[in-house]
């Protein structure tokens, strides 16, 4: 028996002495090793909506335009060599470069366009993420089954490498909107061999058989272990390529993702948790990234329950809450929010939620709590029981109005039930941006939408947003925007608390991966530099 | 013979059934459905993909119809939230690595924990059995998610040639099959010891001794076939266990192993693949549970 432990750990020693990182490995072969959280839902682009599948598609389709490396309300190039909008912004016309391959050699078409637009937006399809396409005029309604015929929506193919998109209004930021996957163009020829247009589960978009036409082919899938992705030598720009390929690792547990990236298994991982921050900061500084995200942390107020539907009740609750302490202790990498939509680019937000304990108390008083006497016992929805920040909150409250609010933690979906069926009193929530415009974060906030799970309902609301629809001057629209969100602010259907940032871990060899908000690098411009490194 | 084990399968099928049956109104009484998201998804198109899967329909008719595909064509369904995912795909493409994994713990346990347990009761009350005892304490008591991430760290990050995660080169089984066989190992050896124990102080132990039988002959011989039937009883739900995955042992050492879709599979609403695992883990418990049984009469005379 000792003889044996001897033996092994002898091998062990022996093993140890030789082998080189994986990381120093793939840096070597030009492989990107990234965490990317889990699988993929599925490989058709048109059918997923998550971030998962969104760092994959931009690996292996392209769009009209692609995201820029390092600037956020800039487009490179893409399919399109020139996409020209109109003086109303309202009618785009693309001009589709000749050399634009699928994985497989075939040229992608404006065909290929239209149809993916046709497809994604067939109701039997049951796209979850169709709404993206309702920026083309008739798409809503076409979607919706209101028409069968896909010749009321807004595109119009003038020849194999041109075509118009025309919108439901004008659209100056388009061309952040065509920056998003739903856009990207499917094969038809492939979409056609395995199915029908609406056909759902279409075995196309199975991995062996993809073909895509993006900078990456899919080269081989292992479920819960790995994506690798390889050069597609179609690619109209593949000289500029600078990886061989990418390897996605579906690691779930973020612990085992930092562990991972300190063993020199990973060049870039998902996220970090804020106790791998810490201990980041102190060992390894210079591999930590905290950057800003295009996302809001929030709460939720039931405006359907009382106290909750009276605005002083919401506003005192909202003014009650210190963000800059709650950033500066409980977070890391995160900003205090006083808006719902993070600034970005020309647009400023409305400074609508601040801290301030004594309007707040006057507020609750004037609503018949003086010192928070009789105000109900409220209850606190979170979904994530490591969350520190309810707890703050929970104490900020009773500090500072006298309330006495009960955490209660739900189970994933259960959580997400409690807060679309309005069954809950206040809720900890959280929206992403799907495209860097301040719109992607007011719309939801309209009574209609599926999202607003509040009950909060607004007139003057309703019609600023659908006003800023028709504005064609980028600064005046804003401006209206601005005063779209004061209002929704003053009424305080929600109170924001944080902006969020993407914390993560990114090894030194990896160059041009720069902070973006909405976290799309484009993978043609990153390159790996070998050089040294240590593991600790 | 033949008779009871036509009786233990028999018990078995009706077991199955039950747990089909079971399982398939439990895990639609969970809140939510497959399709709660955190974006909602829009009404009608909501409206088609129910339509799709027939999740639309009464539950009885659900409930036939998954009878049917699973008896008439042996098929347990689609993946509802993935796309054209089959559940048996999944359990055919993580059930190896998982029953590697076991085999391999397995292997561990059984080395440690048997002579452990048993050196132990030979050498009752000297250190050597206090250390035993000791370290089965330790074993018990550790979680997985405490013993794992520690060897991640202390041995996974120290040296090179192991990796702290991942399943790829013949080095990545190590971490994983020790952590788990150690759990294991520690309920073994407390079993074989207390086996021993009894066994040593019956009369026909003494017999041998009186008869001048070397004391190493007395416990290979005599002693071990007794005093290994609770470790048995032990290993046959163990086993079925350990090669049907672990959740945790999985995240901590990123494994495509069979455990995590145990857990992930409640936590998405995935009905038809929580239904097939828990079929599957059921049939894996029944068929070592029969295989425990044949053991121990094996092992023990006075069962024929």
């Amino acid at each position: 028996m000792i003889r044996l432990l001897t033996t092994t750990a002898l091998c062990l020693c022996l093993f140890s002495c030789q082998k080189e990182s994986q990381v120093d490995k793939a840096t070597r072969e030009g492989i990107l090793l990234i965490g990317n959280s889990a699988d993929p839902k599925s490989f058709d682009p048109q059918v997923v909506s998550g971030v998962i599948e969104s760092n994959l598609n931009r690996a292996l389709f392209e769009g009209l335009v692609n995201s820029h490396p390092s600037e956020d309300l800039t487009a490179a190039p893409g399919v399109a060599y020139e996409l020209t909008p109109d003086e109303t912004y309202t009618v785009w016309t693309a001009k589709l470069r000749p050399d634009a391959r699928w994985s497989d050699g075939i040229q992608v078409t404006a065909e290929d366009f239209r149809f993916a637009y046709e497809r994604i937006l067939t109701p039997e399809l049951g796209a979850k993420y169709s709404e993206m396409l309702y920026f083309m005029q008739g798409a809503e309604a076409f979607n919706k089954a209101q028409t069968k015929d896909f010749s009321t929506v807004g595109i119009k193919v003038a020849d194999a490498l041109n075509f118009t998109l025309t919108l439901r209004g004008p659209t100056p930021y388009f061309r952040e909107v065509l920056k998003h996957p739903t856009w990207n163009p499917v094969p038809k020829h492939m979409v056609l061999k395995y199915g029908k247009i609406g056909q759902i589960g279409n075995q196309w978009a199975k991995p062996h058989r993809l073909v895509s036409n993006g900078p990456f082919r899919i080269k081989s899938f292992r479920r819960n272990d790995h994506i690798e992705v390889e050069r597609n030598p179609y690619y109209w720009d593949a000289k500029n390529v600078k990886l061989n390929g990418i390897r996605f690792l579906p690691i779930s547990n973020t612990f085992t993702e930092s562990r991972m990236f300190r063993d020199g298994q990973l060049h870039v991982t998902y996220s970090a948790a804020p106790d791998v921050v810490d201990y980041m900061r102190k060992h390894d500084p210079a591999s930590l990234r905290l950057e800003p995200y295009l996302g809001t942390d929030f709460y939720r107020f039931n405006t359907t329950r009382k106290p909750l539907d009276d605005v002083r009740v919401r506003r005192a609750l909202s003014m009650a809450i210190d963000r800059d302490s709650l950033c500066a202790n409980v977070y890391r990498g995160f900003e205090p929010a006083y808006a719902i939509t993070p600034p970005t680019g020309d647009y400023t937000p409305p400074r609508g939620a601040f801290f301030d304990p004594e309007q707040a108390r006057k507020l609750l008083s004037e609503a018949g709590f003086p010192d928070g006497k009789g105000f109900p016992r409220l209850k606190l929805l979170i979904s994530n029981r490591e969350a520190t920040q309810p707890v703050a909150v929970q104490a900020q409250w009773r500090k500072h109005l006298g309330v006495e609010v009960e955490i209660e933690f739900k189970e994933w979906t259960a959580y997400l039930l409690a807060t679309q069926t309005l069954d809950y009193d206040i809720v900890a929530s959280g929206w992403i941006g799907d495209f860097i415009d301040p719109l992607t974060f007011l719309e939801i906030w309209s009574p209609g939408n599926g999202n607003n799970n509040t009950g909060w309902d607004n007139r003057e609301f309703v019609d600023k947003l659908a006003e800023s629809f028709q504005i064609t001057d980028p600064a005046a629209r804003y401006d209206l925007l601005k005063a779209t969100e004061t209002i929704m602010l003053n009424e305080a259907p929600i109170a924001p608390i944080a902006w969020r940032g993407k914390n993560y871990l990114l090894h030194p060899s990896v160059k041009g991966w720069e902070p973006l908000l909405l976290d799309n690098h484009p993978y043609t411009t990153v390159e790996l530099v070998p050089q040294e490194t240590k593991r600790n | 013979m033949l008779k009871l084990l036509v009786s233990r399968f028999l018990q078995g099928l009706l077991t199955l059934f039950v747990l089909i049956t079971l399982t398939f109104f439990l895990v639609r009484l969970m809140p939510g459905s497959p399709y709660t998201e955190e974006k909602a998804i829009p009404a009608h198109i909501l409206e088609r993909m129910k339509a799709y899967t027939g999740l639309d329909k009464p539950l009885p008719v659900q409930y036939a119809r998954y009878l049917k595909n699973l008896i008439v064509k042996q098929d347990l369904g689609d993946l509802i939230r993935k796309d054209g995912v089959k559940v048996s795909e999944v359990i055919a493409d993580s059930f190896p690595v998982s029953l590697a994994l076991g085999l391999a713990s397995m292997g561990i346990a059984l080395m440690v924990g048997i002579p452990a347990g048993v050196i132990a009761a030979v050498k009752k009350n000297s250190p050597t059995d206090f250390a035993c005892l000791s370290f089965a304490m330790l074993g018990i008591c550790l979680p997985s998610f405490v013993i794992g991430p520690l060897l991640a760290v202390f041995a996974g990050l120290k040296l090179q040639s192991i990796n702290v995660a991942g399943w790829n080169s013949p080095t990545d089984w190590i971490l994983p099959a020790v952590t788990l066989g150690f759990i294991n190992a520690a309920y073994l050896a407390r079993l074989s010891r207390g086996g021993m124990l009894d066994v040593l102080n019956q009369d026909y132990i003494r017999t041998a001794k009186a008869k001048g039988v070397p004391g190493r002959k007395i416990v290979i011989r005599h002693a071990l076939r007794g005093g290994l039937i609770p470790a048995v009883a032990f290993l046959g739900p163990a086993f079925a266990g350990m090669i049907s995955g672990s959740f945790v042992i999985e995240t901590i050492f990123q494994i495509p192993g069979m455990g995590q879709h145990f857990v992930n599979a409640v936590s998405d609403k995935e009905y038809l693949l929580i239904q097939g695992l828990v079929l599957f883990y059921g049939f894996l418990i029944v068929g070592a549970n029969l295989i425990a049984d044949l053991a121990q009469i094996a092992l023990n005379p006075r069962l024929r």
